[in-house]
């Protein structure tokens, strides 16, 4: 990511110090995850201490400081979706994609995740691909569309 | 300044206004068990050793004494049941985590607390915040800071800050109540191995 695409993200928040979540957070979505230059950069621009940057992008879940994939796979583990076999569902996604959760395969197509509930509780066990709900089809076939 | 008559384990005494129940202990001659507090810095109400029962208008209720301030008519209990009871849980489960610690083993003994009621857990950190606060506040360098969350959160230096600043200050190891070490454990860990830092997933 370069300076550029950080200034103009920074740009719409006028560059206020206060809006250092949300401007994480558009990082976040435009890049897939935060290097450690980019938290530097964001410091330095806003006039926020990196401590501080560092001590609020390793808090939130939603941001990663490794890379993830270009498709990030949710596997929901609630208790609607554990009783409907999330675990075998998970153990057959990690057999295909041969990674576990909180990590990136080799060729940053997938990174995987468990959750609980993603709000779908009637289609479980629930498995969502970039942000779309995979239904009706076996892992296999799921992930098939996304190659 | 207008004085504030309270009473602190039946001793009245004369508080002026903006004064933290603590600090007016400490006038009065009661002494009441903390870890997370330093003088030099703003009160941050992180270990809550040193809750006391507060009592206002008949009702008495448990507030951290460093960071309450004192009001008009307050009682101040430092010693009942209740509250040896909830210092002697919070010391053994900082037990858990730095069993060698001087500072809680003297306190525990006090308390009676058992270091090994719960199972071991040995981070050396009780996540007291004083080296972070100590070097946001006082020296304004801000090398070291808390990563992560919940159970996961930690104490870590930022390698690039630290390399330039850290050898000649080290003013934060001693104030740590735990263990001088870990500080430097991880500061050295920082320094050797900047890229495993904060790398968490």
């Amino acid at each position: 990511m370069d300076n550029a695409a950080i200034d103009h993200i920074i740009n719409k928040y006028q560059g206020q110090a206060r809006f250092l979540i949300q401007i994480l957070m558009e990082i976040q979505e435009e890049n897939r995850w935060l290097p450690r230059e980019v938290l530097k950069t964001v410091s330095e621009k806003l006039d926020v201490s990196f401590r501080q940057v560092m001590r609020i992008a390793t808090m939130y879940k939603t941001f990663s400081l490794v890379p993830k994939g270009h498709n990030e796979i949710h596997i929901c583990m609630g208790n609607a979706c554990h009783v409907r076999g999330a675990e075998r569902l998970l153990k057959e996604v990690q057999e295909l994609t041969g990674i576990k959760p909180g990590e990136t395969d080799s060729d940053g197509k997938f990174s995987l995740e468990i959750g609980c509930c993603r709000g779908n509780c009637c289609s479980g066990p629930v498995m969502e691909i970039g942000g779309k709900t995979q239904d009706k089809m076996s892992p296999a076939e799921a992930l098939k569309n996304y190659e | 300044m207008s004085k504030i008559l309270i009473k602190i384990d039946g001793r009245e005494f004369e508080a002026s206004e903006g004064m933290t129940i603590l600090q007016a202990a400490k006038e009065v001659g009661v002494e009441i068990p903390t870890l997370c507090y330093y003088e030099k810095l703003e009160p941050y109400g992180g270990c809550r050793l040193c809750t006391v029962e507060a009592e206002i208008r008949g009702r008495s209720k448990l507030v951290a004494a460093c960071l309450y301030p004192v009001e008009k008519d307050l009682i101040v209990r430092t010693r009942t049941e209740k509250v040896d009871q909830i210092r002697k849980m919070l010391l053994e489960l900082m037990l858990a985590h730095a069993p060698a610690s001087r500072d809680l083993q003297a306190y525990a003994e006090e308390y009676g607390a058992d270091k090994n009621r719960f199972q071991k857990e040995s981070s050396f950190c009780i996540h007291c915040g004083l080296c972070v606060r100590y070097c946001a506040e006082i020296k304004k360098k801000e090398v070291i800071t808390f990563v992560d969350r919940g159970t996961n959160r930690e104490i870590s230096f930022i390698p690039e800050i630290a390399s330039q600043e850290c050898e000649n200050c080290k003013e934060c190891f001693p104030l740590c109540p735990t263990e001088a070490l870990q500080a430097a454990y991880v500061l050295t860990q920082a320094l050797s191995f900047p890229s495993l830092q904060s790398v968490t997933e």
